[in-house]
């Protein structure tokens, strides 16, 4: 049986870790390397680099410190964050993420979607789905799309999408649990594997999102303000039941 | 000990490569086909389609052809191991080395995506010490060995073979190289493996 997965998410702008992130024990807590092979040694099950500044001008650090990681860690990595169309998106599978996470650029043009899993295969894409009380937002939650997002998570992976990572706008940031209605209706109408975020706070409420149907939960600042947390998420979880990854 | 990360167009070969160096021997990546004919050691690494990757295969066809009739040693990866088989339902058509076919996985999500646990199915100097072990997957289409060449399958609503091996021609369906520590085993485990080979051969 496939074990759920716990995915911390960094932040990162210009190839830095931007915000929030202690680790007392580095002495360089900015690169997003080091943090990620430190999480990746707490058992993080795969790990999420999410570009902030969102522009193509700061793509140069990224793309190298896509390199690095692609060399440097042993478990998968998803690049996502402003990924603006398919030549981004290339550049980045290219340069060694084993993932791309596409947002705005795939609601503009769902197309983009086929193209890239054409291209690298249907396991390399996730479609990031921001929602707002069911609906597709983008740019960070300002822009309505005037679409229910478990209407475009089907489409999404009909036309291609491997993976879904579907952030709750209302949750993110609560600490309070992990949008269920959202990521149980995603599960429930798709066939992939469903990623849910936004809202983690305690070991049950990443129980609730499994228990609702994702297959992995991101985690973010809950980890970011202590990293061992990762660790005694994972066996809380254990505790409790859920198959991870020994 | 030389060992050829084969280049054939077909994906992003960074992280493989600094997992093979890490493993002991760091690879050549090279599309030629001396290079791929001669090597102690040919790796063919790929995601995604079979079918692209089967014509970006094509120039060193005849050269991975030639290292297995000589019982030069290949290791498969993911979809490279696919390559290994025949026919694919999503069109296009392996290497042929063994024999059955490749299918898109029937189970309820797909693709099949993160950590999974190894059943071996009989002793292998490939999976030696993996047997139970969690490594990761992220695929959409399996194989159907033909013949008893399966040495270990993981769950997935149903099995699902994990690792092939036949003479000098092995695969595993996971990523070794996004696999931690086990994955790491694996990889130290195939340049054995593929010793083994030489010194017999």
């Amino acid at each position: 049986m496939v074990k759920k997965r716990l995915i911390p998410c960094l932040d990162v702008a210009g190839g830095r870790v931007v915000k929030g992130v202690r680790f007392r024990s580095l002495r360089d807590v900015g690169d997003p390397v080091e943090l990620a092979q430190r999480y990746s040694e707490l058992g993080a099950d795969e790990l999420v680099f999410l570009d902030i500044t969102a522009t193509l001008e700061g793509r140069g650090p990224l793309r190298e410190l896509v390199e690095r990681a692609a060399e440097q860690l042993v478990v998968p990595f998803t690049v996502g964050g402003g990924v603006s169309g398919r030549e981004d998106a290339r550049a980045l599978l290219r340069a060694g993420a084993d993932k791309v996470a596409v947002n705005r650029a795939a609601v503009d043009e769902p197309r983009l979607l086929t193209e890239l899993s054409d291209e690298f295969g249907s396991q390399a894409v996730v479609c990031a789905i921001d929602a707002r009380a069911g609906e597709v937002v983008t740019h960070a939650g300002a822009n309505p799309r005037g679409r229910a997002a478990v209407a475009w998570a089907c489409e999404a992976v009909e036309r291609g999408a491997g993976e879904l990572l579907v952030t709750s706008i209302d949750a993110d940031g609560t600490r309070a649990g992990y949008d269920l209605e959202l990521t149980a209706a995603t599960a429930a109408a798709t066939t992939v594997p469903v990623i849910a975020s936004g809202g983690a706070g305690e070991a049950r409420h990443l129980a609730a999102a499994f228990a609702a149907g994702a297959e992995a939960a991101l985690v973010a600042s809950i980890v970011h303000e202590r990293p061992e947390r990762l660790s005694e998420l994972k066996a809380e979880l254990r505790e409790a039941g859920w198959p991870l990854r020994s | 000990m030389s060992v050829v990360l084969v280049d054939y167009g077909a994906g992003n070969l960074r992280s493989l490569s600094a997992a093979l160096a890490r493993a002991g021997v760091a690879p050549i990546v090279s599309g030629d086909a001396g290079t791929v004919r001669d090597c102690s050691l040919a790796v063919i690494a790929g995601v995604g389609h079979l079918a692209s990757a089967a014509r970006g295969l094509a120039p060193v066809a005849g050269a991975l052809r030639e290292r297995a009739a000589a019982g030069r040693p290949t290791l498969g990866i993911c979809v490279g191991m696919q390559l290994l088989f025949e026919e694919s339902e999503e069109g296009g058509a392996g290497l042929g080395f063994l024999r059955g076919p490749v299918r898109r996985l029937r189970a309820a999500r797909v693709p099949h995506m993160g950590w999974n646990t190894l059943t071996l199915r009989r002793p292998t100097v490939l999976l030696d010490g993996l047997d139970g072990a969690d490594v990761y997957f992220a695929h959409s289409y399996g194989v159907e060995p033909a013949d008893d060449v399966t040495v270990a399958v993981t769950e997935h609503d149903g099995a699902v073979v994990a690792a092939v091996e036949h003479g000098a021609t092995a695969g595993v369906q996971f990523h070794p190289e996004r696999s931690g520590d086990a994955g790491a085993r694996v990889l130290e485990n195939a340049l054995a493996w593929s010793g083994a080979w030489s010194r017999s051969g």
